[in-house]
């Protein structure tokens, strides 16, 4: 379960999110929706502990504990994971082997044992089939030259061989065709689970017709503006945000 | 920010801990007056049983060094060397005859090498690797005596070099490093004390890597030494050395001189991976590496290459280099120099090219960090009778945090038109979205640091020996600890 309670948030002095209040209970899925500027990635961020994003005042709680003293990769070890909207190169660091080093912190930091390389290898294939991630892109530096959708793709990848409790995908949709795109909601839709709780940050509403989630949340100005059902996602795409929250997105 | 301030805290609790190597091994020591004079050069030479024109060799290099002054070019800085308050002499007592064998090497000793991780004993023969310990200013013991002299290959302290091949040592000793080259390889001529000497005959590949580890112990003792190494037509060798030294509050100084001579067809690979007490977190204390490396790529077709992992010293001021006399010789320079805190770096290379079509890369990764400075200083060559020369440098540099700095300083000169040379250059910064993008998948933030930086590194560390490689990756996270914050 996780908890937002008016949640404010400050980047570079200025303050982002104002109030904002979320519920997302265990094993669904939440949609945030919003127009550009209204806070989406923010949130995003705070919520996986970026430095320079301040919480100002507010709490969030996931499975009743408070995050905001964690760092990062604490988090991640607690099991929160965030597909990033643009993930990073790492020149050197060959995709494989970033995928161990971040597997086995994460054990390590749960007090699990490590993996050896020919397990984790093991592991990442299996994952990287069903995303049609080929041997080669493993081989790579991370992110580096890698085609917009192959960045999305590994981005799923790493999504569903760390097995996250609480998965962030922030406009995982950008920047994808039809196909990867179903291939990549196939992938998503896969790993839901009573255990999992998951929050899909997007844009459009073209996403929400391959993941239909179970709630829909209006971002706008720094707060939650309106909830309602899938159906919401519909309204939105017919008639914009601008219907919604009375302003020009 | 509560993250950061975290881990820059308990990087600073351990910060003590942090140089693993920073022992010292209390052992009765045979030592020379502290000072520098004619007596103690003659000390020295009697101590080893050299003799008369080793003695000659070493008194003229003293003659000349007295006249000589110390460089000041480098972008180092620190405050003067008062070279008759050193010692220059420095030996285990118990180690006043040779031992004989591994089982009449001091116990004290041989746990000191054990806490330093080398593979002395014959035991882990499968490591493949050939020691040869050098422990102040004594080497202690030299393994796999047995297997390389099967090969023909002969590989032993430089001492021992001295009173059993001579031929070669006249031969070969200060041919590529002259007595009066510079200020520390003329001060390392009059007073080395041991070193390694390393002969490949004709057609041999040597069977299997070769190593020294140079330990420095005693305090206010300067380390100085000597390696030889010759590789005969159609040789090949592969020759690592390692380095670390006692934490202690006052700098000591290390000036060795390194020549390596490939004739015609012959190679020679030099890996370093130097990790001497760098000093700590204010810069206090640390050794000064002030070394002379030099290889001649004498025959046609010959090859050197070095690779150096330079992570430790407080100074380091070293350029190992090529001097590409033969037709088709080829000298490579494969260096990754980290300094942290307070450390200073001036380091590089030269290629001289003046055979026929000779090549030389250069791909130099610079880190800084803390408030370190650290400078590549290269020189490419290439003279008048050099036709068909060619010349490739990449220099990288990556900064970590706001206080430290980068310097790239390349000469480049070319007295023939047919030379191609080529430099590249890069500055940047570890980037904050690499390090959230690592902290955000459950990296910590100094695993974040090393693997960003070996990832940097990437390009040199694959030319170090494999055994070695994995040493040197740990290496490059260990030096860097408390470095981001």
């Amino acid at each position: 379960m996780l908890e937002i309670q008016d949640l404010h948030v400050r980047v570079d002095g200025k303050e982002i999110l104002k109030g904002l209040t979320l519920s997302v209970p265990t094993g669904e899925v939440h949609a945030v929706m919003g127009p550009n500027g209204s806070g989406k990635s923010t949130l995003s961020y705070t919520l996986a502990g970026r430095e320079g994003y301040e919480i100002v005042s507010g709490k969030i709680l996931f499975n009743g504990e408070d995050l905001a003293p964690l760092s990062s990769d604490a988090r991640a070890a607690r099991g929160v994971f965030l597909a990033m909207q643009y993930p990073v190169e790492i020149p050197g660091v060959t995709t494989i082997n970033f995928l161990k080093t971040a597997l086995n912190a994460q054990r390590r930091a749960r007090n699990e044992s490590e993996l050896d390389a020919l397990r984790v290898l093991k592991l990442v294939r299996e994952k990287a089939k069903a995303l049609n991630v080929p041997e080669e892109m493993l081989r790579r530096a991370l992110n580096v030259g890698f085609s917009g959708g192959e960045k999305k793709r590994l981005e799923v990848l790493q999504m569903s061989l760390f097995e996250p409790k609480l998965a962030v995908l922030d406009e995982t949709d950008s920047g994808l065709d039809i196909d990867a795109l179903r291939m990549i909601a196939e992938s998503v839709n896969a790993m839901r689970g009573p255990s999992r709780t998951m929050l899909v940050i997007t844009h459009y509403q073209r996403l929400l017709t391959y993941i239909v989630p179970n709630r829909i949340h209006v971002l706008a100005s720094g707060r939650i503006v309106k909830s309602g059902g899938p159906e919401l996602a519909l309204v939105l795409e017919e008639k914009g945000y601008e219907h919604l929250i009375g302003e020009p997105a | 920010m509560a993250a950061i301030e975290e881990t820059r805290e308990r990087v600073a609790d351990i910060a003590g801990e942090k140089y693993k190597y920073g022992f010292v091994t209390d052992i009765e020591m045979d030592l020379a007056p502290k000072g520098l004079s004619e007596d103690v050069v003659r000390m020295i030479s009697a101590k080893k049983n050299e003799p008369a024109w080793m003695l000659e060799w070493r008194l003229e290099a003293y003659r000349r060094w007295v006249k000589m002054r110390e460089p000041n070019w480098a972008r180092v800085h620190y405050p003067k060397i008062d070279y008759q308050d050193l010692r220059y002499y420095a030996a285990p007592k118990s180690q006043g005859e040779r031992p004989a064998s591994l089982e009449d090497v001091d116990p004290k000793l041989l746990e000191t090498y054990k806490k330093l991780g080398i593979p002395l004993s014959e035991q882990k023969m499968l490591a493949g690797v050939a020691v040869d310990a050098v422990f102040d200013s004594v080497s202690v013991a030299t393994t796999f005596k047995q297997k390389l002299t099967e090969a023909g290959v002969i590989f032993c302290p430089i001492s021992e070099a001295v009173r059993e091949h001579p031929e070669l040592v006249k031969k070969y000793l200060g041919s590529v490093v002259p007595v009066t080259d510079n200020f520390f390889a003329t001060l390392n001529s009059a007073v080395f004390s041991d070193g390694s000497f390393v002969y490949v005959p004709k057609g041999v590949r040597c069977p299997m890597e070769l190593s020294t580890y140079f330990r420095i112990n005693a305090s206010e003792t300067g380390q100085f030494e000597r390696t030889l190494i010759i590789a005969d037509e159609g040789a090949y060798v592969s020759y690592l050395e390692g380095c670390t030294a006692p934490k202690r509050d006052v700098n000591q100084l290390h000036a060795a001189v390194v020549e390596l001579v490939a004739l015609d067809g012959a190679e020679i690979k030099y890996s370093t991976v130097q990790n001497w007490y760098p000093g700590d977190e204010e810069g206090k204390g640390g050794i000064y590496n002030f070394v002379t490396k030099r290889g001649d790529c004498r025959g046609r077709g010959s090859k050197i290459s070095w690779t150096q992992v330079e992570t430790g010293s407080a100074i380091t001021w070293k350029y190992p280099s090529c001097i590409l006399r033969g037709d088709n010789s080829v000298g490579e320079f494969y260096s990754i120099a980290i300094t942290n805190n307070y450390q200073q770096a001036d380091t590089g290379t030269k290629m001289i090219h003046l055979g026929k079509n000779t090549r030389s890369r250069i791909i130099s990764k610079g880190i800084s960090a803390g408030h370190a400075q650290n400078t590549y200083r290269g020189l490419v060559s290439v003279h008048p009778k050099a036709l068909g020369a060619r010349n490739h440098t990449q220099c990288d540099s990556l900064l970590i945090g706001g206080n430290c700095g980068a310097h790239t300083v390349p000469y480049i000169e070319s007295r023939n038109p047919s030379a191609h040379i080529e430099h590249e250059a890069t500055t940047s910064k570890i980037g904050d979205d690499q390090l959230f993008y690592c902290l955000s998948r459950g990296i910590g933030q100094e695993e974040a640091v090393a693997l960003i930086v070996n990832g940097f590194c990437r390009d040199v560390l694959q030319q170090l020996p494999m055994e070695f490689a994995v040493e040197a990756q740990k290496l490059v996270g260990i030096s860097l600890e408390g470095s981001v914050g």
